[in-house]
């Protein structure tokens, strides 16, 4: 009779050896990509996958994982799941999350896909194929969640042409390119690590645990079953980046200047991340200060003291991040509520109850300063006055958020930060972001810079904003502007006067 | 709080996402494949050209010699998005578990005599290692490829081939009550033994194409397209005959994949080369040059597993390509 | 202070007997509710034991069945047969 074998012998067996010494090509012809950013690598099987995952588990797991979520997301669309809702205002995170989100699943896809060639260790293109599909799996099966709201609300249906074209989107599209073109060892430290490991919890925890206390059932189900993927995801990235710190000490120094660079990557990215938890939640569950306090804080600094052993320190720009947590959020609304009329999204002055919320989580500075502002905000907007900016702004040449947070130690002064490249200045929004540039100032000076195309006529020649947003394919104060007063709210108040008007037991 | 379906009645404002909608119109809801692919793929305004790779752009047509007016237009006729992928594979898997219990547990293999498990050893079970290529190249697909329906699927191929791989392994094993000895077996003559060497040699070189839709071909088609009716068909039915039918077994799930893997290989090759003269003629001359060479190379395996019937079924399996090339618009000289 | 550790898992009823298994193996484990989830927080080290899902289960429980419930976890990562241990090195 045979042995029983255990699941690491298993693994090593029936994926033994099915890599070979070519002998009829060079091995750098096979594998052209995986030298040229400087990492050392002695022993590509020294690298293992921690969860050992045969295809025949894979295929069984994820094919369960795959039937719940169906009929969840069948039984949400059949029953109108949509008017379970705490409110509709809650809608613009979801929107933002498939005009910027969903597409960085797909390009995950499709960078995975290059690490997952370009690697000559078999274990780790293993690893990196697997993430590849699952990223597909996840763009998908958001797309299958977001498609029943799009039957009902406004904002969703051009999110294909905005993905490419949107100011703000060019926030998180940046971000991602920026990482695909790197080599493939900058890529997976990048998104397994930096933006998996570090950073996309905050996302898919207090997030999705958040769009659970709205009534999201769709969001809830497919965030928490793809954060299952990510988690596998995030050991990989873990395991790549000590494999590197291990293989030799020349690594060391690469791999700290990519733990820099995408840790501040990241975390401006964040920022949208923040203010849907802070302001795009009706019902709220924790505070982005809070959230970055136990995701970052506690579990991210963590892990850093535990490749302390590797000689590999904290990420430049933390103590910034700390600083700005109490106000990153607020300075942020602020920009996407004056520019209102180029988003796909709605935007509003919070209420009373959760100007409270946010004098309770954030203290002093929010009830001094942010607080004050949004009253005479809301105080125009009763005037019949709503507040616009209809100017272009000017973006960050590194992370495309226009230029408007505050300096670290003074959040009365606008931080900008000038850097120079081939005898033209372009406008950073922080010491992190200007860091970023010098490092690679020719990348950086390729970037698409949204405003720029727009003055140079390159978007339909627009003239103004409102024939921009019209180039976005955005329908003027139907997918845009003031969520007081917009065809989202009047439907879903008629909507829920009716449901209220035939509950379910009067039948 | 439940909604009460009679009676409340939520009126649609839209059917479909715009970029859906411009293609099948917003009459009817797209299927969630069609939701699940089309346009997925980032279009325009990319901000870094690839440092791996300066003179593209990172999403790049001309990573290819094949012109699509609409690379969207390569849907897969399976239909596969994610969930319906796997959930196939899953059940396919469960049908396949019980078919290694049972060839374990009736000794189904034990019938054979050492000759032919020699055989089995070295003329299947180093195919692992070409359909680790066959993932490999697949990988390649995925990643310079152009349209999502296309990446979506070469995707789902690349996990395919490490699953035909995987399942190879386990038959080895099985064979050697899990012990490893015949998978090194089968690694030694692949590396090392003169029938094997023209293949690795056509394997090898596979690996270093350029031409996205030329990987296609070469991998797709013609590699598998002539190494899977060899060997899981004509020498599998062989093998039967010499007391090896529960090697079938063990191979359901790799003939299976191969037909229905094949559907979807048919349909990117007939329609391409169906949208202009250029198109085909390129894709003529990759067959041809393949055909050639992994013909060649086939011979002494051929021999080895068919004796003097070699030349023979080797040329019977070629002829099948060629007719399948003749359906899709691909001729081949004969 | 102690780094932690956490696993976070869908606060379902197919994931109650591995939540409890969790806490009954760990003592110092401290859980964290959120509208449906559940992170588990243990200082340096934390372990998920099969024996110990199956008691309570009543049937066999592969580990790999974990990935199912798994929302997401920190720490390094190893698992075989019998536990999937997530430990910060000291």
């Amino acid at each position: 009779m045979a042995k029983k074998l255990g699941l690491k012998e298993r693994y090593a067996l029936m994926t033994r050896g099915l890599d070979w010494e070519p002998s009829y090509q060079p091995l750098d012809k096979l594998f052209p990509y995986d030298s040229y950013e400087g990492i050392v690598i002695k022993d590509w099987d020294a690298w293992a996958d921690p969860f050992r995952l045969t295809m025949d588990a894979y295929w069984k797991y994820q094919a369960e994982k795959e039937r719940k979520l169906y009929a969840i997301l069948d039984a949400f669309q059949q029953n109108n799941g949509q008017l379970n809702l705490s409110d509709a205002r809650y809608l613009s995170a979801v929107k933002l999350w498939l005009q910027g989100v969903t597409p960085l699943e797909y390009a995950a896809h499709r960078g995975f896909a290059h690490a997952g060639r370009a690697f000559r260790g078999a274990g780790a293109r293993i690893a990196c194929q697997m993430q590849s599909i699952d990223e597909l799996r996840h763009a998908q099966t958001q797309l299958h969640a977001f498609s029943h709201y799009n039957k009902f609300f406004s904002g969703f249906h051009n999110f294909a042409h905005m993905r490419d074209r949107a100011w703000y989107l060019s926030i998180p599209k940046s971000f991602f390119e920026d990482a695909m073109t790197a080599g493939p060892f900058e890529f997976v430290t990048s998104i397994s690590f930096a933006f998996e490991y570090v950073l996309t919890n905050l996302l898919f925890m207090p997030f999705v645990s958040g769009a659970a206390y709205n009534g999201d059932m769709a969001t809830t189900t497919f965030g928490f079953s793809a954060q299952s993927d990510e988690s596998r995801h995030m050991t990989l990235g873990l395991e790549v980046v000590k494999f590197m710190l291990e293989q030799h000490e020349d690594n060391v120094p690469i791999v700290q200047a990519w733990l820099d660079k995408w840790f501040w990557r990241g975390y401006r990215l964040l920022g949208l991340v923040g203010t849907m938890m802070d302001y795009m939640l009706p019902k709220k569950v924790m505070s982005w200060q809070e959230a970055w306090g136990i995701y970052w804080e506690e579990n991210g600094v963590a892990l850093f003291h535990d490749l302390a052993r590797y000689g590999i320190r904290l990420p430049k720009h933390h103590e910034v991040a700390a600083k700005e947590k109490n106000r990153l959020t607020h300075e942020m609304w602020t920009v996407l509520y004056q520019y209102g009329n180029a988003l796909g999204l709605h935007t509003w002055v919070p209420n009373d109850e959760e100007l409270d919320w946010m004098s309770e989580k954030y203290g002093e500075l929010f009830t001094s300063m942010y607080r004050p502002r949004l009253l005479h905000l809301r105080e125009l907007e009763q005037r019949g006055e709503r507040f616009f900016n209809n100017r272009l702004p000017m973006v960050c040449q590194v992370c495309q958020i226009p230029v408007f947070y505050t300096e670290p130690d003074d959040p009365h002064v606008q931080c900008v930060r000038i850097v120079e490249a081939a005898g033209t200045k372009h406008h950073c929004c922080s010491d992190g972001c200007a860091d970023i540039f010098n490092r690679e100032p020719m990348k950086y000076v390729q970037a698409l810079i949204p405003p720029q195309q727009i003055y140079r006529g390159e978007a339909g020649g627009a003239r103004d904003i409102f024939e921009y947003g019209a180039w976005l394919h955005l329908e003027r104060d139907v997918d845009t502007g003031e969520y007081r007063g917009s065809p989202d709210q009047r439907h879903w108040q008629a909507w829920q006067q009716q449901h209220k008007a035939t509950p379910a037991d009067a039948a | 709080m439940t909604i009460d379906l009679r009676t409340t009645h939520v009126e649609p404002l839209r059917r479909n996402f715009d970029h859906i909608a411009a293609r099948i119109g917003d009459d009817k809801p797209a299927s969630r494949y069609q939701e699940g692919v089309w346009g997925l793929q980032p279009a325009v305004n990319f901000h870094y050209r690839p440092t791996w790779d300066p003179a593209h752009e990172l999403y790049d047509p001309t990573r290819t010699a094949i012109v699509m007016r609409d690379f969207d237009d390569f849907v897969d006729p399976r239909q596969y998005y994610y969930g319906t992928w796997t959930m196939q594979r899953a059940r396919q898997q469960e049908s396949q578990e019980k078919n290694f219990e049972f060839v374990e547990k009736r000794g189904l293999l034990a019938a054979l005599d050492d000759a032919w498990r020699v055989k089995l050893v070295e003329l299947v079970l180093p195919l692992r290692h070409v359909a680790w290529a066959g993932n490999t190249n697949n990988a390649s697909i995925c990643a310079y490829g152009f349209g999502a329906p296309l990446t979506s699927a070469a995707a789902m191929q690349m996990m395919d081939e490490l699953g035909v791989a995987q399942y190879l392994s386990r038959a080895g094993l099985l064979l050697a009550d899990n012990e490893p000895r015949f998978l090194d077996d089968a690694k030694r003559v692949w590396m090392t033994a003169p029938m094997w060497q023209p293949l690795r040699a056509a394997v090898e070189l596979s690996m270093t194409i350029a031409d996205w839709f030329e990987l296609f071909v070469a991998q797709n088609l013609v590699i598998d397209g002539l190494v899977h009716p060899l060997v899981f068909d004509r020498f599998d039915r062989r093998l039967a005959a010499a007391g090896g039918a529960g090697f079938s077994l063990l191979n359901e799930f790799v003939v299976d994949w191969y037909a229905e893997s094949s559907r979807w290989v048919d349909a990117m090759v007939k329609l391409a080369a169906a949208e202009s003269a250029d198109n085909a003629a390129r894709i003529v001359t990759w067959t041809s040059d393949w055909r050639a060479r992994i013909v060649a190379a086939l011979a002494p395996l051929a021999e080895y597993g068919f004796g003097p019937d070699g030349t023979a079924t080797l040329a019977e399996v070629d002829a099948g390509l060629v007719a399948r090339a003749a359906r899709l618009g691909v001729a081949l000289e004969g | 202070m102690a780094d932690k550790v956490f696993i976070a898992l869908q606060n379902n009823a197919d994931a109650q007997p591995i939540i409890e298994a969790i806490l009954a193996d760990n003592p110092e484990a401290v859980p964290q509710e959120s509208p449906g989830m559940v992170k588990i927080d243990c200082p340096w080290r934390l372990v998920v034991r099969r024996e110990s899902i199956e008691a309570r289960i009543g049937r066999e429980f592969d580990l790999q069945e974990l990935h199912v419930h798994l929302i997401s976890l920190g720490g390094n990562l190893d698992e075989d047969d019998d536990q999937f241990t997530l430990a910060w090195t000291r």
